[in-house]
């Protein structure tokens, strides 16, 4: 089987992986680490999926830790959704925190997933002992430079573009290709990550169609949209957050990144927060640093 | 007349036919949260010259009922784009959350919606203007239904900022060609509609003069 071999430096797949039910939906869940270890709970980001975690959950494995991932509704192993939103994502979460402990244990998330985690330790604060945010707090106010009869027409365009898609997505397929031509398309969205790694997680995150490779994303997925969420009821979440947290923000703007910045985040910021904003990295800090952003967050659980 | 099965994604979605078509554009009408299409045409509409039809919103009536929830006001206003798709030009008749999801597809299809008319019903609020206390509430029973549980829960928290509202009345006004794009007849105004009603391109009026000036335009 080809994902036997394809390799990447340090990298290791899931020691476990387990269905759970989440209200009728199958999500695919894995582990790495002694399944004695005290649990933690684990998020990716938006498009993407637990393994690419294959790198960053081996060293929080060995630091002593049972770590717990899940791929989102939609994503890698789990099942496509009919439906996709924010209160989804968080029920999936408690989905897979019940299915793992119900005594509180910490939570880490990168990017999208770093705000989910900020939403379920909102709405269950008996359920979490430290928060990990990896560029997972939002900022970005979307065309603030333009003005608004442009702004008009931007949304336009966006509206009319999205429900064109909606009535396209029955019919839908991700593009195929071969292992190559899929990491070469995921790193125009990841430009600092090396051709070598995006080939070890297509291998993970595609499958192997008679025509050739597609990522298992679900096609009815997609990039931007709009809708009423705004990033303040996000960073809203944080002065009354009730556990330490430690985040961690990028410094290099990049497709998929936040721009956040300390300065933006620091009115919302508990007292008992530490932010460390890494020299030249991108958005997917655990990937280009994986040894220093595993020692820090070791320290912070220790 | 048997319902029409419109495809949305992995949705099978029921349009049903409430009067056929004797020349005129047909009316659509939406409703509310955890209503269902109703089994004829509403006394109140029985005037209007074209085809009615009513379409059932996903997880309710006769529409697929999804796994594990998730609903957005926005994916629905993709069902309804759906029947319009199938329609072609339409007036729109909502109620409650369908009166919502009305204003929201008249800015998103400015040329393809003529008109919607927002009228009170079930879930006209939705969760409000803000997010409140996160709470994460599952079903007791998934799987019911219809209308889905998850329905239930999800749109009512569903949060409707009112200048998100505007934002789509105008893209209405400036993008339909109409003067008045919308037109409400609810006597609940929640914060989302009471900032709707001060926007121009809006009518506050009855549902009778509603349709009958919808009627008249071309």
């Amino acid at each position: 089987m080809e994902s036997e071999s394809i390799r990447y430096p340090g990298a290791r797949a899931p020691d476990r992986s387990r269905p759970v039910d989440a209200g009728g939906l199958r999500l695919a869940v894995y582990e790495w680490g002694d399944p004695g270890a005290p649990p933690l709970l684990l998020a990716h980001g938006g498009f993407d999926f637990a393994r690419t975690f294959d790198v960053f959950a081996p060293l929080l494995a060995a630091g002593g830790w049972r770590v717990v991932s899940w791929d989102q509704r939609g994503h890698g192993d789990s099942e496509h959704a009919a439906l996709y939103n924010w209160d989804a994502d968080a029920r999936d979460a408690l989905a897979v925190l019940d299915a793992t402990s119900h005594a509180p244990i910490p939570f880490v998330g990168h990017s999208k997933g770093g705000s989910v985690l900020l939403h379920l330790a909102d709405a269950c604060p008996h359920r979490v002992t430290r928060m990990v945010n990896i560029d997972g707090l939002p900022s970005r106010s979307r065309h603030p430079d333009v003005a608004t009869h442009e702004r008009t027409r931007l949304l336009a365009e966006e509206l009319a573009g999205w429900l064109d898609h909606r009535r396209r997505a029955a019919g839908l397929e991700r593009k195929s290709g071969t292992l190559d031509d899929l990491a070469r398309r995921r790193g125009r969205m990841n430009p600092r990550l090396s051709h070598e790694w995006l080939r070890y997680l297509a291998n993970a995150g595609a499958r192997c169609d008679a025509d050739g490779w597609r990522w298992k994303i679900d096609p009815a997925l997609r990039f931007g949209g709009f809708g009423p969420w705004r990033p303040e009821w996000t960073l809203q979440r944080l002065p009354g957050l009730s556990v330490p947290m430690l985040g961690f923000l990028a410094s290099v703007s990049e497709p998929m990144g936040w721009d956040t910045t300390q300065e933006i985040l620091r009115p919302y910021l508990p007292p008992d927060a530490e932010i460390h904003t890494l020299a030249d990295t991108g958005h997917f800090i655990h990937i280009e640093r994986p040894r220093e952003v595993a020692d820090r967050v070791l320290r912070f659980l220790a | 007349m048997s319902a029409v099965s419109l495809r949305h994604d992995k949705v099978t979605l029921a349009l049903h036919p409430l009067r056929a078509a004797n020349g005129g554009r047909p009316l659509l009408l939406l409703h509310g949260r955890g209503e269902r299409s109703p089994a004829r045409v509403p006394a109140a509409l029985a005037g209007w010259p074209g085809g009615i039809w009513a379409l059932d919103f996903t997880g309710h009536g006769e529409s697929t009922i999804p796994r594990g929830g998730g609903y957005t006001a926005e994916i629905l206003m993709a069902d309804a784009d759906a029947a319009l798709a199938h329609l072609g030009a339409a007036t729109l008749v909502g109620r409650g959350l369908g009166a919502y999801v009305a204003l929201l597809l008249a800015g998103a299809r400015p040329r393809s919606v003529r008109g919607a008319i927002l009228c009170d019903g079930a879930g006209l609020a939705g969760g409000g203007p803000r997010p409140v206390t996160p709470s994460i509430a599952a079903p007791a029973e998934a799987g019911a239904g219809p209308p889905d549980p998850f329905a239930l829960i999800d749109l009512a928290r569903d949060v409707r900022p009112p200048d998100y509202a505007t934002s789509f009345v105008r893209q209405a006004s400036q993008l339909s060609g109409l003067e008045r794009p919308l037109s409400v007849c609810a006597v609940e105004r929640p914060d989302w509609l009471a900032a709707v009603v001060e926007e121009p391109g809006v009518e506050r009026t009855t549902l009778a003069e509603a349709l009958g000036h919808y009627a008249a335009v071309a």
